[in-house]
């Protein structure tokens, strides 16, 4: 029996989502990712004597909008605290967040563990999500045995989201993981960057016998990129189940994982845990959030992934593997719209292909985002449209497509026209041709008619090759088995 | 002409200036003179810089050439070095920001420069106005000029002692506890503390963020209201200024104090209460009677919690808002440190006083965990008691009075080595603030040692107006306001 069976693993996660606000979170300095060190950290940033903060109403609508999306309590009235510690990128002594009433709590995410059918779905519960401000950095190399300190990420607003032990696997935290990355950047309220920190996890991991009460967790701390996520919490698992197994105990503690040797390594015990000595900030007055202001952002979001999903296999006839994909993104999800709007819904279908297939493995190849994709939802739709009315096979389409995306040509019809690649549909001029591959393939013809199917394939192949394409491919099948009698 | 001016009311300067009887430049030379002369003997400046006040007096004059005219333009003023004030020295009155120059300015500096103000310095203090003598700043004690061997109170010494002393027309101090209304009160001062909100604390070095609130210190209360007039406003940058439209503090000072309630809290004249003060406050009711008004006995009967209550709350926020001060940044850093722990260690324990320290030992200690509740929680729970205290009274009373300090100035040395007694001359004070109402403390006569002795009196939220009425109106009868201790006197003959 495998080992792992007898072990339940439980993990929760804590997500910090840096808000997509202009501003800082108590002051009015900008929060663009990239400027030179300090170069964007105000007076109240470097918490120089005597200044105070003003809390940022952008970040507050960003917290809202996740609570709506994942159904959450909206606190009518939440309140900041100070969280005491220092550490030199800590300009205040104290970081500003959110402890005994948080913004948002409950909720929950809807997440598919694995890919197609054999996919499964889970409900991962939310337990709060807090406001709070991110803290500078502090840089150890090129300073020569000392350490330089960049405050300019100091007061960027942050989104605390902390789920409840829900996942078993680590699977499922990269499930909810993804999920999460993909809704805070599907309501806009964070860009999803994990490079730059923009998104970043910490999992509380701990193991017990089925049945038995949690074990004793530990936290692996930045997790900044899914691999990292699974690689850290598998190795932690194993690690938690040796102990066990070899009769010691788990003790809570802190741990880093270091992708290098891919294991975690323990940073502080419980026994280091600091007394963040919480009270609340008496420079800020309770956040109050009054219903008008919710029905006002609610009125200004976008439909939820959920919703168009259920939108699209409705609407469009379209698989759950479509709707999921056509979803991962919103920009994904608009673009194909676009494309439907101008195809037709009836085009639906063919337009879900195109936007999977053909666009997807472009943009990948290029890197590209969808929104910077060099063929348009509009020329994409006209595209379809000449597909669908047989203008064109799908074949030519990917000629007209490649040729739209190099910007020969403003739209589908004009590349056709100018390239001359409408399809021949006419039955005589492709007979005429059928006829020349017949006369001039007659040892195809003979192992056709000695039962060969692959020969038959051959001489569509030559018809095809003979109109450069063009021919409709379904008249020169019928036609083909028309002649040979078959 | 200058023994008129170094007397005069801001009102009598403001005539003199808008005349031309005299120049900001000359005004704030005047002063600047009589600083360089006295200052030695009181310690009341911590900064100067006479190149700097000459200039904006300068600027003042133009202003004034161009047409401009306002109450305070030319007028000078000291700020008390709890106020940054941009490229000149903010130290709060501690080693810790000795070398700090601020790079901005206060909300109220700036509004006092933008009403032409001229800043002659900054003012000594109790080091982070944690102090009720002035004995704590790094700068060395004030000493009152009414006898130069007693405190003039804190933590805002220096500011009433300048203005005792007629180094200064007028002052802006602080009051957490009672820092403007006990030095005012020993030094034969008027001085407001105003409604919590109603000044912003941007640029106000922080010591209990809840607490703190700005006010003036002056020689009346129509030079208060005047003051305030500048100072008070909403500020976008406090959060917990409030916001309402503007307030024209000295409308009211005429008004007659005929049928006005005083309530007189039985827990402000008990046993506590110095003979010497009794006797000068009583006679002060007295004269109220006179004007009109009638004497209600009231209680507050949470009011002797407000000591125990505010040595919670103030330190444990002072224990958070002193976290800044890291020696990272700005401000004092240990030469030799082996690591960052030990940098934080030196830096504090070098850069702090005792009294600093004490306070945000007891704050840590109250803010931690398994403490929290018992102490912070509890102190918050008797805040709002105390506070309901006040609603109730207001039921029965327009304003309250009482005294404002349980003795007159005492000795240097006196209380310093027991923090308990020092903390007790602030019990008349401190519930205003837990409760957030305006309070001021006016000169009502002489006590032992022929020390002034000071009025408080309270008033209701937003009450400032009144409270301002109530004092105007006695000061129209009475002249212990304008009494000068020798020094001042002698400045006369300049």
């Amino acid at each position: 029996m495998h080992r792992e069976a007898q072990w339940e693993v439980v993990i929760g996660l804590e997500t910090h989502a840096q808000l997509r606000t202009q501003s800082k979170i108590f002051s009015g300095a900008p929060t663009a990712f990239g400027a030179a060190p300090n170069g964007q950290a105000c007076a109240v940033d470097i918490a120089l004597p005597g200044v105070l903060p003003v809390l940022n109403r952008e970040a507050v609508v960003c917290a809202i909008k996740f609570g709506l999306a994942v159904g959450a309590q909206i606190a009518p009235r939440s309140i900041f605290a100070r969280k005491n510690y220092f550490y030199p990128d800590l300009p205040k002594g104290y970081q500003i967040s959110q402890f005994e009433i948080p913004v948002v709590s409950g909720g929950g995410l809807r997440i598919q563990i694995g890919q197609g059918d054999r996919s499964v779905e889970k409900y991962v519960n939310l337990t709060r999500a807090h406001l709070e401000e991110d803290a500078g950095k502090s840089l150890h190399e090129d300073f020569h045995g000392k350490t330089g300190i960049d405050l300019n990420r100091a007061g960027t607003p942050l989104l605390e989201i902390v789920s409840e032990p829900d996942m078993r696997s680590s699977a499922e935290a990269v499930a909810y993981a993804k999920a999460l990355h993909a809704l805070v950047q599907w309501i806009g309220i964070c860009d999803g960057n994990m490079q730059e920190g923009s998104f970043r996890c910490d999992a509380n991991v701990s193991v017990r016998r089925p049945g038995e009460p949690l074990g004793t967790r530990r936290e692996i701390k930045n997790l900044n990129s899914f691999r990292f996520m699974q690689q850290a919490i598998d190795y932690e698992i194993q690690w938690q189940i040796n102990e066990i197994e070899e009769g010691r105990t788990i003790q809570q503690a802190t741990v880093l994982f270091d992708p290098d040797t891919g294991e975690t390594r323990s940073m502080r015990s419980k026994e280091d845990a600091q007394d963040y000595r919480y009270f609340p900030d008496p420079d800020l007055l309770p956040l109050e959030i009054k219903a008008d202001w919710i029905a006002e952002v609610k009125a200004g979001m976008p439909e939820l992934p959920e919703a168009m999903k259920a939108r699209f296999e409705a609407d469009y006839g379209l698989s759950a593997y479509d709707a999921v994909a056509l979803t991962a993104t919103l920009d994904t999800a608009r673009y194909f719209e676009q494309t439907v709007a101008v195809a037709g819904t009836g085009s639906a279908k063919p337009c879900a292909n195109w936007v999977m297939g053909e666009v997807a493995a472009r943009l990948n190849k290029e890197g590209l985002d969808i929104t910077a994709s060099p063929v348009s939802p509009r020329q994409l739709g006209g595209v379809v449209v000449r597909i669908v009315d047989n203008t064109i096979s799908n074949k030519i389409a990917r000629d007209v497509f490649e040729a739209l995306w190099n910007g020969e040509g403003t739209d589908a019809d004009g590349v056709i026209e100018a390239k001359g690649l409408k399809q021949i549909t006419d039955s005589g001029a492709i007979e005429k041709i059928i006829d020349e591959v017949l006369a001039a393939n007659q040892k195809s013809v003979e192992e056709f008619r000695a039962g060969k199917e692959k020969a038959f394939n051959a001489l569509v192949g030559q018809a095809m090759k003979a109109t450069k394409g063009k021919a409709n491919p379904q008249q020169v099948n019928d036609l083909l088995r028309a002649k040979l009698g078959a | 002409m200058s023994a008129n001016l170094i007397n005069a009311s801001l009102k009598e300067l403001a005539a003199a200036l808008a005349a031309k009887r005299v120049s900001a430049v000359e005004l704030a030379t005047l002063f600047l003179d009589r600083i360089e002369r006295f200052n030695p003997t009181y310690n009341a400046f911590i900064t100067l810089d006479r190149t700097r006040t000459l200039a904006q007096a300068a600027d003042a004059d133009a202003r004034r050439a161009a047409g401009e005219s306002g109450p305070l333009l030319g007028i000078p003023l000291g700020h008390k070095d709890i106020f940054c004030t941009e490229g000149w020295l903010t130290t709060c009155g501690s080693k810790m920001l000795a070398n700090f120059i601020s790079p901005y300015d206060a909300t109220v500096v700036a509004r006092f420069k933008q009403a032409g103000a001229v800043m002659l310095g900054k003012l000594n203090m109790d080091e982070f106005a944690m102090g009720s003598s002035n004995e704590t700043s790094h700068f060395g004690p004030v000493k009152n000029p009414w006898d130069a061997n007693r405190v003039p109170g804190g933590s805002s010494g220096g500011s009433a002692a300048a203005v005792a002393a007629r180094l200064a027309p007028a002052v802006t101090g602080t009051d957490t506890g009672g820092s403007i209304r006990q030095p005012a009160s020993l030094c034969g001062l008027t001085g407001l503390k105003p409604t919590y909100g109603v000044v912003s604390r941007y640029g106000m070095i922080a010591f209990a963020s809840s607490l703190d609130q700005a006010g003036p210190m002056a020689k009346s209360a129509e030079d208060c209201a005047l003051l305030l007039n500048a100072m008070a406003g909403f500020d976008e940058r406090d959060s917990t200024s409030l916001q309402r439209e503007a307030e024209d503090y000295t409308r009211d000072l005429a008004k007659p104090l005929t049928g006005l309630r005083i309530g007189l809290p039985q827990e402000f004249f008990g046993p506590g209460m110095g003979d010497d003060v009794r006797t000068a406050v009583d006679a002060a009711l007295a004269e109220y009677r006179k004007l009109g008004a009638v004497t209600v006995d009231i209680s507050l009967p949470n009011s002797a919690l407000s000591v125990p209550a505010y040595y919670v709350i103030a330190p444990a926020e002072a224990s958070s808002n002193l976290s800044r001060f890291d020696g990272v940044r700005y401000g004092h850093r240990a030469a030799e440190y082996a690591d960052l722990n030990d940098m934080y260690c030196k830096s504090r324990a070098e850069g702090f006083g005792a009294e600093v320290k004490r306070r945000i030992l007891i704050g840590t200690y109250v803010l931690s965990h398994g403490y929290y509740d018992a102490y912070y929680l509890k102190a918050q729970k008797v805040r709002r008691l105390i506070a309901n205290d006040f609603v109730e009274a207001f039921k029965r009373c327009d304003v309250i009075a009482g005294p404002a300090s349980p003795s007159v100035a005492f000795r240097f040395g006196e209380k310093s080595a027991d923090p308990v007694q020092m903390y007790l001359s602030d019990i008349y004070t401190i519930s205003t603030n837990l409760a957030g109402l305006p309070g001021m403390s006016l000169p009502c006569g002489f006590g032992r040692g022929g020390m002034p002795v000071g009025l408080q009196l309270i008033g209701d939220w937003l009450g400032e107006g009144r409270i301002l009425n109530v004092a105007h109106q006695y000061q129209q009868q009475t002249d212990w306001h304008l009494r000068m201790p020798d020094d001042a006197r002698q400045g006369e003959s300049v």
